[in-house]
């Protein structure tokens, strides 16, 4: 597309930064509504026509899906806001998700140009502002599916990996179906991350809209247990799989204490409030703890949303404790910001070494030592090293852990032939075919934990992978080639 | 949605239900359970599978009424329907072949000894059972029980039915009158699954007990269902539900089983409230 843009490059440089329109501080540290309302039409019009229109748009190859970010943009200056989230979704079928969750300024606004000088275009709350605005103004039109293909594909896990997957088969026009452990599509969109980050009626949407295109979800089905693979590949008549079971075990420190009341891993703790909508009990079942104060361990997202939402639940004081210094944090940095806003306490260069516990085992306290930083370790950071006899304890009522997760080992565990490598991680060769023919993984299952969008890339290349492998198949060939 | 097709009153409290389930009962083996959704709002909980029927795709449990969901799920019957029913889930146990076992039931934990002491008879194994409740109205699956085991008594703490006493009384004298049995599979309240193995423990009988920690997925993501075995931390969902019992630390358990009880105790209140209102409407 040539330039649309009608201001000069020198003008456009002096647009500043739109910003997102956003609760209080105040007052969003005690709701569990959405922080961020992104950008209203005004500012997304003034935002998209900052765009430089680069000749070799760089922020598309910076985008893991390599959304056709320059005509997207274009698409909004011209008020073509349904024709700009179309242009995303061919190839990114969850926009207003990605738009809201992804590390923008890790990837597509990492690079680009006018970043250079000037804060980069807000590329990924455009993305949430068209995708918004089809949502809110009914706009969604399903693509239509014009072959059929007789083949059926199993789907197992439904969070943004086989989400994706499932979406790009089922436009291919192959019978698709996921089978999804826990009760509810979304998987760690569902159970993870909080409402007031992804509102849980845009996760109903985007799952609507996977439905609309004739993917079945079973829920309640672990695969392992209800079904194994070699069942789903027998019996149930199943051509290849896909496996996006995520890494959902949870990782505890091993210090002492961790089994008095009121300690939680992060993934305890957020599915009890996110899935099971603790933060509205006793309207529904299930509860959760948090006192006065409570100590979230962590740096990352899971440590930021815990934390966050330990303060929505009630706590005065709501701690972050993080073994090393706020730039080694892996958080997104909007997160970061927004948790500093709402008054979340960082304890940094921190580490616990002991939780406390009451007469009643419940925790009081938990015991950490300051740290400083040393020399580099093999990720690249600066490894912590703890200060002698600098032990302290903090009074708080609950503890919830972020350190980290590893894949769920079922699958694995029951599938004869499928290999795996360091912490459980599935192998999987460059279009994520497993050691096993017709089995491909992708998503934090052959990551580790990674992001939605790396997650939604691997199902996309596993997609594609999938459609070669059976039409190989088909043609009499035994599906190799699609590793070539 | 999982219909129910037939329920049963066993004893004040206790519920027998048939769900139609058939992934679940195609697969499901003695030891494995479900976790169960009454309602959209409700919370996810453990439930093991006494009995399935693979013909008509059914699984059967059965229920005490003791906290707000289960006694919500007593109020169901046939033609209603849960929202969720999740599973196997657990670790089948492991059923011996042709030895010599003891089976110890208490209290509603009968239940889920059942499916077990069946396998265990059809396993070609001598079958000792002892079955102990608080009194006689709560004893179940009696003729059951009976029908899969070779030698059967029953016990009562306040002497209204069988043999007066403890579970643990009428183990010790089976296995002293029996030093051929080499397995007991416990499964009943927390102190007496501990009672249970601190006995067999001087006799060296291995010894099966069924964990039943508070659980919210099963499916090995939360953490919260974790136990102490052998100084190690198992999650009783994926690693169990059954453990050595010479190995599980017991007290640990019987503190973190309570961490709910003031909330708990709260939906309860709740619950009443809302069946109060309900029933002034009805009788409006
Ligand atoms: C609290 C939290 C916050 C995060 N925030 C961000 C963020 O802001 N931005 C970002 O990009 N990333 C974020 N991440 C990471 C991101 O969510 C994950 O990388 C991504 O969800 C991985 O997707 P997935 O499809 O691989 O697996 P998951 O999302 O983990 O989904 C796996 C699904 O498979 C199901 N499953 C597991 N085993 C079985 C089985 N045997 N049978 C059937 N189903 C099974 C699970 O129940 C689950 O629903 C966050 C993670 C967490 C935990
Ligand atoms: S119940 Fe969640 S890990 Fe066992």
């Amino acid at each position: 597309m040539s330039a649309i843009n009608p201001l000069k490059p020198s003008e456009r440089m002096k647009i500043p930064r739109q910003a997102s329109i956003e609760q209080e501080a105040v007052v969003r540290a005690h709701n569990f509504e959405e922080v961020s309302w992104g950008l209203d039409e005004a500012r997304a019009l003034l935002e998209s026509t900052r765009c430089l229109e680069c000749k070799d748009p760089v922020c598309i190859p910076g985008c893991p899906v390599n959304v056709d970010i320059r005509s997207f943009l274009q698409l909004v200056m011209q008020k073509d806001y349904v024709g700009a989230v179309n242009k995303i979704r061919e190839t990114n079928y969850l926009p207003a998700i990605c738009g809201r969750v992804c590390p923008q300024e890790e990837q597509c606004e990492a690079v680009c140009t006018m970043g250079k000088k000037h804060p980069s275009i807000a590329i990924g709350k455009l993305e949430r502002f068209v995708a918004d605005y089809e949502i809110q103004h009914d706009l969604f039109v399903a693509p239509v599916v014009t072959e059929h293909r007789d083949e059926k594909v199993a789907i197992v896990g439904a969070g943004p990996s086989g989400l994706t997957c499932a979406a790009e088969l089922a436009k291919m026009g192959y019978k698709v179906t996921i089978f999804e452990a826990l009760h509810a599509a979304g998987g760690v969109l569902r159970y993870g991350i909080p409402e007031f980050r992804l509102p849980r009626k845009i996760l109903d949407v985007e799952v609507n809209r996977i439905k609309a295109l004739g993917v079945e979800i079973y829920t309640n089905f672990l695969v392992g247990r209800t079904a194994t693979i070699d069942e789903l590949f027998g019996e149930w008549g199943f051509s290849a799989i896909f496996l996006g079971t995520g890494a959902g075990t949870p990782t505890f420190m091993g210090i002492p204490g961790e089994s008095l009341s009121g300690v939680y891993s992060a993934n305890e703790f957020l599915t009890r409030v996110n899935l099971m909508k603790a933060y509205r009990f006793p309207e529904y079942d299930t509860p959760v703890h948090v006192g006065n104060e409570v100590a979230v361990i962590g740096g990352g997202n899971t440590a930021m949303d815990a934390v966050r939402t330990a303060k929505r639940l009630g706590a005065d004081k709501a701690y972050l404790i993080y073994r090393r210094s706020r730039d080694e944090m892996p958080a997104r940095l909007e997160e970061i910001h927004h948790a500093e806003e709402e008054g979340i306490e960082f304890h940094l260069l921190t580490n616990p070494t002991r939780i406390v516990g009451d007469a009643n085992n419940w925790v009081c306290g938990i015991e950490c030592l300051r740290m400083e930083l040393g020399e580099p370790d093999e990720s690249g950071r600066r490894k912590p090293i703890p200060v002698k006899g600098s032990e302290f304890v903090l009074p708080v009522q609950a503890v919830v852990e972020a350190v980290g997760q590893s894949p769920n080992p079922i699958v694995q565990s029951t599938t004869p032939g499928l290999n795996t490598g360091k912490k459980g991680i599935v192998v999987v060769d460059d279009v994520q075919m497993t050691s096993r023919p017709g089995v491909f993984a992708g998503g934090d299952l052959a990551r580790g934990g990674a992001t939605v969008i790396l997650a939604m890339r691997d199902g996309k290349i596993a997609a594609d992978a999938i459609h070669k492998y059976l039409e190989q198949k088909r043609t009499g060939g035994n599906g190799q080639a699609a590793t070539a | 949605m999982y219909p129910i097709v037939h329920t049963s009153v066993l004893a004040p409290t206790i519920t027998k239900f048939v769900i139609k389930a058939p992934f679940v009962a195609k697969k499901r083996l003695p030891g494995n359970f479900v976790i169960v959704r009454v309602e959209e709002n409700g919370e996810r909980i453990p439930l093991t599978i006494v009995d399935s029927d693979n013909a008509h795709g059914t699984i059967t449990l059965i229920v005490q009424a003791i906290g707000k969901t289960t006694r919500l799920m007593a109020t169901k019957h046939a033609g209603d329907a849960l929202v969720d029913v999740a599973g196997p889930l657990g670790n089948p146990t492991p059923i011996l072949e042709g030895k010599t076992v003891a089976c110890v039931g208490g209290g509603v934990g009968t239940a889920e000894l059942y499916p077990i002491t069946k396998a265990l008879q059809a396993a070609g194994n001598t079958v000792h059972t002892v079955i102990g409740a608080r009194s006689k109205d709560l004893v179940i699956l009696e003729n059951e029980m009976t029908d899969c085991s070779n030698h059967i008594v029953v016990t009562t703490d306040d002497g209204s039915y069988g043999r007066k006493g403890f579970v643990t009384d009428a183990l010790k004298e089976i296995i002293e009158s029996s030093p051929e049995i080499t397995a007991v599979y416990a499964i009943g309240p927390l102190p007496m699954m501990k009672a249970v193995s601190n006995l067999t423990k001087n006799y060296s009988k291995k010894t099966y007990v069924s964990l039943n920690a508070v659980m919210v997925d099963g499916t090995g993501m939360c953490g919260g269902c974790r136990v102490t075995v052998d100084g190690k931390m198992k999650f009783a969902c994926v690693d169990g539900p059954e453990f050595d019992g010479h190995r599980v630390d017991f007290d640990e358990l019987i503190m973190r089983n309570r961490t709910y009880v003031a909330a708990e105790k709260i939906s309860m209140n709740q619950y009443e409230r809302e069946c109060a209102c309900k029933a002034k409407e009805v009788a409006a």
